[in-house]
């Protein structure tokens, strides 16, 4: 059964000033998913979003909502709602009269108002809030409170543009559950913009990892961070090992001079290709046990683990691990194949635009 | 914290100096006659009919002068945001430009534009249309504050309104309010701060004004500010002019303490 698209960008393009931000963008977007746009800062991700909250209109493409073409809609007429980076709050209104301002613009009864203003404050956790003023609230109170006012009109989509960016760690990761919960709650969609992996990693059943106007992979996030498609999103996805290798033949690639046993087919023989391994799936055994023989050059305890550098092939391979190796222990490197992971090295110069960028 | 304090100093000293004891000079003319003795003459003279037609005049001409800059000075302040026209721009600086003219000689030049014979009248009189002129009329007197004050409405106004957050107002219209009623919720009670300061800057300088209307009235039109002038100057009774500057000082003050009062009921209170 296929399923119909809530929202369907088809070949967005924009630029600003001659600056390419999107190029060709197509994005499908489910009915009650929590998808989040991911990338560095400049990647078109913020584009994307106010694209779809029609405070910018696309160059070129289509922007189509439950079937129906609003690229052209102004933002006022589209049935779904932001939360802003910082909050956005009418500072000359209490929070009552913030939260209640949508239902008043359309027209809605006192007493449904009145019901709606302390519904939404108990969903934030904020009951009795209403005569406050915005200022007198903290930044993760008053993030809540954008949430509350959005989520009054019941919009099919709510759109967050890092509504996380200004909080501190501890406020940031509460939120990060908040958010989760409150999506299950409402049973609608959060379309959520962040540069922020982890917030990506916890809270999104999709990630679209974007750079440069493209999408880089699309997926969910056990997908995105075990199997990245490519080195920018191996990289910008938690830590890495990236190094370039050649595909022997199937379940077999050599890199650094040592041939790896892995689970990867289809590259045909002798294929150049590039090897991600993820620092927590480098096993360091004793000298002669394992695959490549290194050297620790050198060590951070990190809390929950160590992180070690090794000194293997020419090549500095970062290692979580909890077990401790002193620098200048000698080490053997050893990875279980299901822990590779091969990607094809981008061929032409358009593809490398769309692949590594520091 | 001592070493603070003395960092006040020198401006104590100014506004002891220049502000403080001028002022109770003042009072002690306007509550004395000329023989020294106490008396409230001076400031009742105030309901004399001359003096209550010149101060009535004088209100009339200053609420239409800052009526005018205020519908000149929002749109444009308006605009200037909307442009995204930073501060310190060379188009923010051409607006406020003539306030780094003489003010005396400003006024001159409207004298020569609007004057009998003047650069205007030449104009209309070569197009074929009636030979008039403004000079001695209270639009003329109008047209001269308008000119000299409207800076003092723009830079107010222009700080407030661009200081609105782009995200404010996009939250607004995601809300669903149209362009109006961004206008009318947000934008307006946002820039009600400005508002009130512009309306003082305004307000304050072209109710007391005696410069303006000596040139641009040529001497037929008498504000209370002219009529001050005049106790000071020809007919040298100090006592007299003090009085009446006490009252319009009261006055004046009163005005200004209803228009902060309105403004902070009118905050927070926008729906």
């Amino acid at each position: 059964m296929m399923k119909q698209p809530l929202i369907n960008l088809v070949d967005i393009s924009k630029q600003y000033d001659g600056t390419t931000v999107l190029d060709q963008l197509n994005l499908e977007i489910f009915e009650n998913q929590f998808v989040t746009l991911l990338g560095p800062s400049g990647c078109g991700k913020t584009t994307t979003l106010r694209i779809i909250g029609g405070f910018e209109t696309p160059d070129a493409g289509r922007v189509i909502f439950d079937g129906k073409d609003i690229t052209q809609v102004p933002p006022h007429k589209r049935a779904l709602n932001t939360v802003f980076q910082k909050y956005a709050l009418f500072t000359h209104m209490n929070i009552g009269e913030n939260i209640a301002f949508g239902l008043k613009i359309k027209g809605k009864s006192k007493s449904y108002i009145q019901d709606k203003i302390k519904y939404a404050l108990k969903l934030v956790n904020l009951e009795g809030f209403e005569k406050r003023m915005p200022d007198s609230l903290s930044g993760g109170q008053q993030q809540r409170i954008a949430i509350a006012r959005a989520i009054v009109n019941e919009p099919k989509v709510l759109l967050l543009d890092e509504p996380l960016g200004a909080l501190d760690l501890k406020l940031r990761q509460d939120m990060q559950y908040e958010l989760i919960r409150l999506k299950n709650e409402l049973g609608i969609t959060f379309i959520y913009v962040t540069h922020d992996q982890e917030e990506a990693l916890t809270m999104s059943d999709n990630i679209v990892v974007m750079n440069q106007g493209y999408i880089q992979q699309m997926g969910t996030p056990e997908k995105i961070y075990n199997e990245p498609e490519n080195a920018f999103v191996a990289d910008f996805i938690g830590e890495s090992n990236i190094i370039g290798g050649t595909m022997i033949r199937d379940r077999l690639v050599e890199i650094l001079g040592a041939r790896f046993a892995c689970v990867d087919e289809g590259f045909g023989t002798d294929c150049p290709v590039d090897v991600v391994i993820r620092p927590e799936d480098v096993d360091l055994l004793k000298p002669g046990e394992g695959t490549l023989e290194g050297v620790v050059s050198h060590l951070i305890f990190k809390g929950v683990h160590y992180e070690m550098e090794v000194m293997a092939g020419g090549f500095e391979w970062l290692v979580h691990s909890t077990d401790m190796f002193p620098v200048g222990t000698q080490v053997s490197i050893h990875v279980d194949p299901f822990d590779i992971q091969i990607m094809h090295k981008p061929e032409s110069e358009d593809e490398e635009a769309v692949g590594v960028n520091e | 914290m001592n070493k603070k304090k003395l960092l006040a100093g020198p401006y104590l000293l100014w506004m002891v100096a220049f502000t403080v004891i001028p002022l109770i000079m003042i009072a002690v003319y306007g509550f004395t006659d000329r023989t020294g003795a106490f008396t409230w003459e001076n400031v009742t003279a105030m309901i004399r009919p001359e003096h209550m037609k010149a101060l009535w005049l004088s209100l009339k001409l200053a609420f239409l002068c800052t009526a005018v800059c205020l519908f000149l000075a929002y749109p444009l302040a308006l605009i200037l945001k909307a442009k995204g026209v930073k501060k310190g721009s060379f188009v923010v600086m051409v607006f406020i430009l003539p306030m780094w003219m003489n003010f005396l000689l400003r006024t001159y030049a409207w004298l020569n534009l609007l004057d009998d014979g003047g650069i205007l009248c030449t104009l209309l009189e070569k197009l074929g249309l009636a030979r008039f002129s403004i000079i001695g009329t209270n639009t003329a007197i109008v047209l001269g504050m308008v000119y000299n004050f409207l800076p003092f409405m723009v830079l107010p106004l222009y700080n407030v309104i661009s200081k609105i957050d782009e995200n404010v107002i996009n939250a607004a219209r995601d809300l669903g309010a149209n362009g109006f009623q961004v206008f009318r919720r947000i934008i307006l009670p946002l820039s009600f701060p400005g508002i009130v300061s512009g309306i003082t800057m305004v307000f304050v300088p072209s109710m007391t004004t005696f410069a303006i209307s000596d040139l641009l009235g040529a001497r037929k039109i008498m504000l209370i500010g002219n009529i001050i002038e005049q106790e000071f100057s020809t007919a040298a009774n100090w006592n007299l002019g003090s009085g009446l500057s006490l009252v319009l000082m009261v006055f004046i003050l009163i005005s200004m303490a209803a228009l902060s009062h309105y403004d902070k009921n009118g905050e927070g209170t926008s729906f």
